[in-house]
């Protein structure tokens, strides 16, 4: 009776492990942190990908409108994911689209977008990483919303999907 | 000749207090990022992690090492941007009061319960 009840116990945790791990799998990788401190974008220098001339942050964000700051590379595998849904994003007018290169190499980088196309109005680059570290970026890709006011208002971790670019619609609607 | 000692010894003495400064900043750039968590990681200080965000924040503290920013000056720069989840040593604070205090809180509770046991068996 005793061994039974012990066997019963075992089988239950076992199912309980087993539902939470095959849960688990299904959960999503994109992850968009709350942000109850909207901070104002940093200032900064940056390289322009294009001219290579040095670009000053006030510059990029000068427009009173909504911008849309993309961090990828050519070696992230998940940016050639999102990259078509960036696409769309381009066509919205009342959004730019700044690209932010991280940690890439330059060939690659221009072998990418000429190959998926570009949906950024301006590309920057940000050789060391430590320009993403300025936005408060924790890899690639990500994606941050900025309003009018220059303050980060949304954070989407990992690659965007269908269900964020109606997201960032109804944002900048 | 006497200048040539001269300039050997000044030499000497700008290089070792140049290697000396280097240390101390190699010393407490190790103490800053082994009390940092690499966000991206699993259980792991950006010290002992090799992975991209770890790196640009062993350069991020590099620098403002180098700057002259002092340790608790590079902590709150790192919070700014991250929370106080980047740190291993969370300060404490209004977010923090339940980290902090239950332990203690537990502590006597645990303390309460063997003093009664006690007092029952006696």
């Amino acid at each position: 009776m005793k061994n039974k009840f012990i066997l019963l116990i075992i089988i239950i945790f076992l199912s309980f492990c087993f539902i939470i791990f095959y849960k688990g799998l299904d959960n999503s990788t994109i992850y968009s942190p709350n942000i109850s401190n909207k901070k104002i974008i940093p200032t900064f220098e940056a390289k322009d990908f294009n001219s290579m001339a040095y670009l000053n942050s006030e510059k990029i964000f000068e427009e009173d409108i909504y911008y849309i700051v993309n961090i990828w590379a050519s070696w992230c595998v998940p940016c050639r994911t999102e990259h078509p849904l960036l696409m769309r994003l381009s066509k919205n007018q009342s959004v730019k689209l700044i690209g932010l290169n991280y940690r890439d190499n330059l060939n690659n980088a221009k072998n990418f977008i000429d190959e998926f196309g570009n949906p950024y109005s301006q590309i920057i680059i940000d050789n060391d990483g430590t320009l993403s570290f300025e936005f408060g970026a924790y890899g690639v890709p990500e994606t941050l919303i900025i309003d009018k006011n220059k303050r980060i208002i949304k954070k989407f971790i990992g690659p965007i999907n269908k269900k964020i670019v109606e997201e960032i619609k109804l944002i900048i609607k | 000749m006497k200048i040539l000692k001269i300039l050997i010894i000044l030499f000497l003495t700008i290089g070792f207090s140049h290697l000396k400064s280097y240390e101390k900043n190699n010393e407490l750039k190790s103490k800053i990022l082994k009390n940092i968590r690499c966000l991206i990681c699993q259980g792991q200080s950006v010290y002992d992690s090799e992975s991209e965000f770890a790196t640009t924040i062993k350069l991020i503290v590099e620098r403002k090492i180098n700057k002259g920013l002092k340790e608790q000056d590079i902590y709150k720069f790192l919070r700014e941007k991250y929370g106080d989840w980047i740190i291993y040593d969370p300060k404490l604070n209004k977010n923090t009061y339940i980290l902090w205090l239950l332990p203690l809180l537990l502590f006597l509770l645990g303390g309460v319960i063997m003093r009664k046991k006690l007092k029952f068996k006696n």
